[in-house]
């Protein structure tokens, strides 16, 4: 994955709560089997409205979206991530995560940045207020700064290393083959295993 | 020191743990179906990596499939493109799938437990949050995205963060006509939907000792709608039973090991949980919901909440968008909202007990004019029970729908879906603006709710019909 240390840009205010993954995008997108190109899916049925927030040439080329509380609530499709991305963000701000949602971003590079509900509510205003404001989401300090206004994050430093380093989880784990192998050859012998009865 | 449930289970499986790493966990069983799997199975192949253990894993036909004419080939392409990566994929990798027409075909939730591959104490997963289902045997069960999906299949592993732990103590007993969606319809309405983020609930009381492995799958099922990564529920002698005879349960020379070891895996009485939340089942009634997230909820005997009375802002303008979205005034008697389609399955509520209750209260009646009621069974297996007990004769003379199996009007990715507009009272687990169709209306509901509802037109209770 592409590593992320400090992104800076437009950011687009969603103000929402419980943004579920079904609105980031619809069922419908999910019946794909290629891994890009979901752009077209992201939030498709909120975008029919002319006025929706994304609909806004003001925002064209924003990389960074900020919505309300409970962001990435419901479905665990990883599609959701993969439509922001390939939208364009890097990462997106909001109060609270549903917790797939921000296990599936840190996976594929997406920076899910939770502050306070003050922080978001005062970073949602500078974006509406001024949709040409730049904003910057610093992994390495972790923090989001938007002009005087300077907002720490919490991202535990194991993902953060990995964020920054681009690094896929799967050969990090394979690294341990030989603790994984030694964990099975004592697992209990009547736990069940799926070959046909 | 003291554990609890959830505590055990994990530790139990951890393969490695390091100061400043997640823990690296072992997953004992891995649910595959075709939605979530194809970029997986993409990605292994691009690095040349094999799946680990294919005998801890297996796959099923469920979110895609249609339930009428099932005989044919699936009519919408992009979904019969995916129903065929799934079964090139199962072959290329060496893994067992139960496909669309096969005696053990279904909803991934519903066949796990039913072949007995679900067990106290294992860690499950799959690429679908209602994998929390199986938290109802005391197995540490949680759904993941595409990415995990590829990382279990070539690792048998997740590198997880420890999460915290929360108690939902249902204290005293349920009355008559409350079931267990009732139940956690209100948990959720109670503690909101982020109300869990970042916990595993253990579910424990009277009321939850006292729901069959049925009802606990239905409480477990919905936990991520309270925003909790997974929900548990100690192992005891109604899951003991449950297994026992299942065909991948342990034999009888194990049996009595797996179940010293199962019954060891019970919170300890000192245990502390991070954060606790005790309900009390007597006051508990039929529960609703009337909005477009699972927490705006109600009792069937209140009202349409006014959005001016909340004090948030945020939860105001949810309500009020909520409101405008479901077509709903302020005040309406819930029993006063009329609907055209009903839908009787998915992982929540289409396992054989569900179909029971719905029979129980439509048995003699006629679906109201101008419904469209839907009885979807969760598997084949269950699909044939039925049969064997002539519920599908209930329903079809009811003048309802009898399908064939799949996750069908739950999600909107097969040809069972709402027209815009319409609205159902659905026993399955989402309301989202658009989950069973564009445009469509969702109340959540009971099965014995939704048999009710699809007599009387309205949304309505077994007694008002």
């Amino acid at each position: 994955m592409q590593p992320f240390t400090v992104v800076t840009g437009r950011a687009l205010p969603l103000r929402r709560s419980n943004v579920d993954t079904d609105q980031i995008i619809p069922a419908e997108y999910l019946k794909r089997v290629t891994r890009s190109g979901f752009e077209d899916g992201l939030f498709a049925a909120w975008r029919k409205d002319p006025d929706f927030v994304l609909n806004d040439p003001a925002y064209a080329g924003a990389s960074i979206l900020i919505a309300g509380p409970d962001f990435g609530t419901g479905s665990s499709r990883e599609h959701a991530v993969w439509a922001l991305q390939d939208y364009g963000f890097r990462a997106v701000i909001a109060p609270r995560f549903g917790d797939i949602f921000r296990g599936n971003a840190t996976k594929g590079g997406l920076v899910p940045v939770e502050v306070g509900a003050e922080a978001g509510e005062q970073l949602m205003g500078i974006a509406e207020s001024s949709p040409s404001a730049e904003i910057t989401v610093d992994l390495i300090e972790r923090v989001v700064r938007a002009g005087a206004l300077v907002v720490p994050f919490d991202l535990d430093d194991y993902t953060r290393w990995r964020l920054m380093e681009g690094l896929d989880d799967i050969g990090l784990s394979l690294r341990h083959a030989d603790e994984i192998a030694s964990f099975e050859a004592v697992r209990p012998a009547w736990l069940p295993t799926t070959s046909r009865t | 020191m003291a554990r609890t449930l959830a505590e055990k289970v994990w530790e139990a499986h951890v393969v490695r743990q390091a100061a400043g790493e997640p823990d690296l966990l072992y997953i004992d069983l891995h649910l595959i179906h075709e939605v979530t799997s194809p970029q997986a199975f993409d990605g292994l192949r691009l690095a040349g990596r094999p799946v680990r253990r294919p005998d801890l894993t297996i796959a099923t036909e469920d979110h895609n499939v249609p339930t009428a004419d099932i005989d044919r080939p699936i009519a919408d392409p992009v979904s019969r493109v995916q129903v065929e990566t799934l079964r090139k994929n199962c072959a290329d990798f060496g893994i067992r799938l139960h496909p669309l027409g096969d005696a053990q075909q279904g909803i991934v939730h519903v066949i796990g437990p039913q072949l007995g591959l679900t067990q106290p104490g294992m860690t499950v997963v799959c690429g679908d949050s209602h994998t929390s289902t199986h938290g109802a045997f005391g197995a540490l069960a949680f759904g993941i995205g595409t990415s995990e999906v590829e990382h279990v299949l070539a690792t048998q592993t997740l590198p997880l963060q420890r999460p915290k732990t929360m108690s939902v103590t249902v204290e005293g007993d349920l009355a008559a006509g409350v079931s267990a969606k009732d139940l956690v319809l209100a948990v959720i309405a109670q503690i909101g939907t982020g109300g869990g983020q970042g916990h595993v609930i253990e579910y424990r009381g009277a009321a939850i000792r006292g729901l069959s492995m049925e009802g606990r799958m239905t409480v477990c099922n919905m936990s991520i709608e309270a925003g909790a990564r997974a929900g548990m529920i100690a192992p005891d002698d109604t899951t003991f039973a449950y297994l026992q005879g299942k065909p991948h349960a342990p034999g009888d020379a194990d049996w009595d090991a797996a179940v010293d070891y199962w019954r060891s895996l019970a919170t300890d009485d000192d245990a502390a949980f991070d954060r606790e939340v005790v309900i009390d089942a007597t006051q508990l009634t039929p529960f609703v919901t009337w909005g477009t997230n699972p927490g705006q909820g109600v009792s069937l005997d209140g009202s349409v909440p006014d959005p001016s009375e909340y004090d948030d802002p945020l939860d105001r303008a949810a309500a009020e968008r909520a409101l405008a979205y479901m077509d709903l005034a302020p005040g309406t008697a819930v029993r006063d909202i009329t609907v055209d389609t009903v839908f009787i399955g998915s992982c929540t509520n289409g396992r054989i007990e569900d179909l029971r209750a719905a029979a129980q209260v439509m048995r003699g009646h006629a679906v109201a004019p101008g419904v469209r009621a839907l009885v979807v069974p969760g598997s084949v297996a269950v699909a044939r029970q039925a049969e064997a007990e002539g519920l599908d004769a209930v329903f079809t003379s009811a003048g309802a729908e009898w399908r064939q199996a799949g996750c069908s009007m739950c999600l909107g990715m097969n040809p069972d879906k709402l027209s815009p507009g319409q609205r159902s009272a659905s026993t399955s687990n989402r309301n989202f603006e658009g989950r069973q169709g564009p445009g469509g209306r969702t109340h959540l509901v009971s099965p014995a709710v939704a048999a009710a509802t699809a007599v009387a037109g309205h949304l309505a209770a077994p007694e008002d019909i």
